[in-house]
């Protein structure tokens, strides 16, 4: 177990930058939250649903007066991508079905990508080290945001919206940088992304996404389409 | 139960099926060798999408070029300079987006 204490324990300081990321992000999510939800709602949502993407589309629906069945529908397409990271995650995984289903929980996008070993393998623990940073900040974000709203005001203002984009910059040069295929893949995934994105519901363009790796399918020193 | 109260209980159980399913249904058997390089291949696939439709979707999915790519692009100048200082980028993406919607 030494192995995963290890794992646990790198995920929790590579994490702490991010940790503040989300903090921020979740205050907005609980400024933006807490006229729709009111004040308990967002709170909780964030301690058991505990997905970014998919708290602020289903808060988007709910918010233009949608109702719950439309609001569910938004977050599960944003949620989509987690089936491909997920089935990634498998083989690392460890123990019956049930532990196998509770180590992936602490799934986030960050925490994945950054547990990714190479050889299509994944540092479980490395990943669930991420998260442990993350949960406590995104939820005392959320509550913050909830109480403070006023103070805060309109979260856009302070850029808080240009933080994961850049963040997910940082990790794409680190996963991508001297492999021509990574880039490829990239370059792609933004392609059918931002060509489905008018088209599409919200979460379909970055599943879609994650077709361009099937480009890993091509023959070796072919060029990929 | 109101619409917030049943889209939170909905969707706690639908994340959790959804990340729950890879690793159950496949379990620790060996994947062919087709398989794992797919995989390799994900997250810059996925991190890539995550990264333009987080820049240049709006909230309808309409194409737009606002504060975030202005905050996007301060965020690789600074990653063209360091490339491992995360935190540099980030806090680079924030201001300069931030002093974007001021002007």
């Amino acid at each position: 177990m030494g192995g995963q204490g290890e794992g646990l324990h790198a995920g929790m300081r590579a994490g702490a930058p991010i940790a503040l990321a989300s903090l921020l992000l979740g205050a907005s999510f609980g400024v933006l939250a807490e006229p729709v939800m009111g004040t308990v709602a967002p709170i909780v949502m964030s301690a058991i649903v505990f997905a970014g993407s998919a708290q602020f589309g289903a808060l988007a629906v709910l918010a233009a007066g949608g109702g719950a069945g439309a609001a569910v529908a938004a977050g599960v397409l944003l949620n989509m991508r987690y089936l491909p990271m997920g089935i990634s995650i498998a083989s690392s995984t460890r123990g019956g079905w049930f532990r196998r289903g509770l180590a992936a929980q602490p799934l986030i996008d960050a925490g994945w990508a950054m547990s990714h070993r190479g050889d299509g393998r994944y540092d479980v623990p490395y990943m669930w080290g991420v998260t442990a940073v993350n949960y406590p900040m995104w939820v005392g974000g959320t509550t913050l945001g909830v109480f403070a709203g006023d103070l805060i005001g309109d979260p856009d203002r302070l850029g808080l919206d240009a933080l994961f984009p850049a963040f997910f910059l940082a990790l794409l040069i680190g996963e991508a940088s001297g492999r021509r295929r990574g880039w490829v893949a990239a370059f792609l995934g933004a392609t059918l992304a931002l060509s489905l994105a008018p088209v599409t519901p919200p979460g379909v363009p970055v599943m879609a996404g994650c077709l361009a790796a099937l480009i890993a399918l091509a023959p070796a020193g072919e060029r990929a389409p | 139960m109101s619409a917030s109260w049943a889209t939170v209980i909905a969707l706690t159980i639908t994340t959790i099926a959804t990340k729950a399913v890879g690793p159950i249904a496949l379990g620790e058997r060996d994947l062919p060798g087709a398989f794992t390089r797919v995989i390799e291949l994900l997250a810059p696939a996925i991190l890539a999408a995550l990264i333009v439709v987080g820049t240049f979707a709006d909230a309808d999915g309409d194409l737009v070029v606002d504060a975030r790519a202005a905050g996007l692009a301060a965020a690789a100048s600074v990653l063209a300079v360091r490339r491992n200082w995360i935190l540099g980028a980030v806090t680079a993406a924030a201001i300069v987006a931030a002093a974007v919607r001021v002007v």
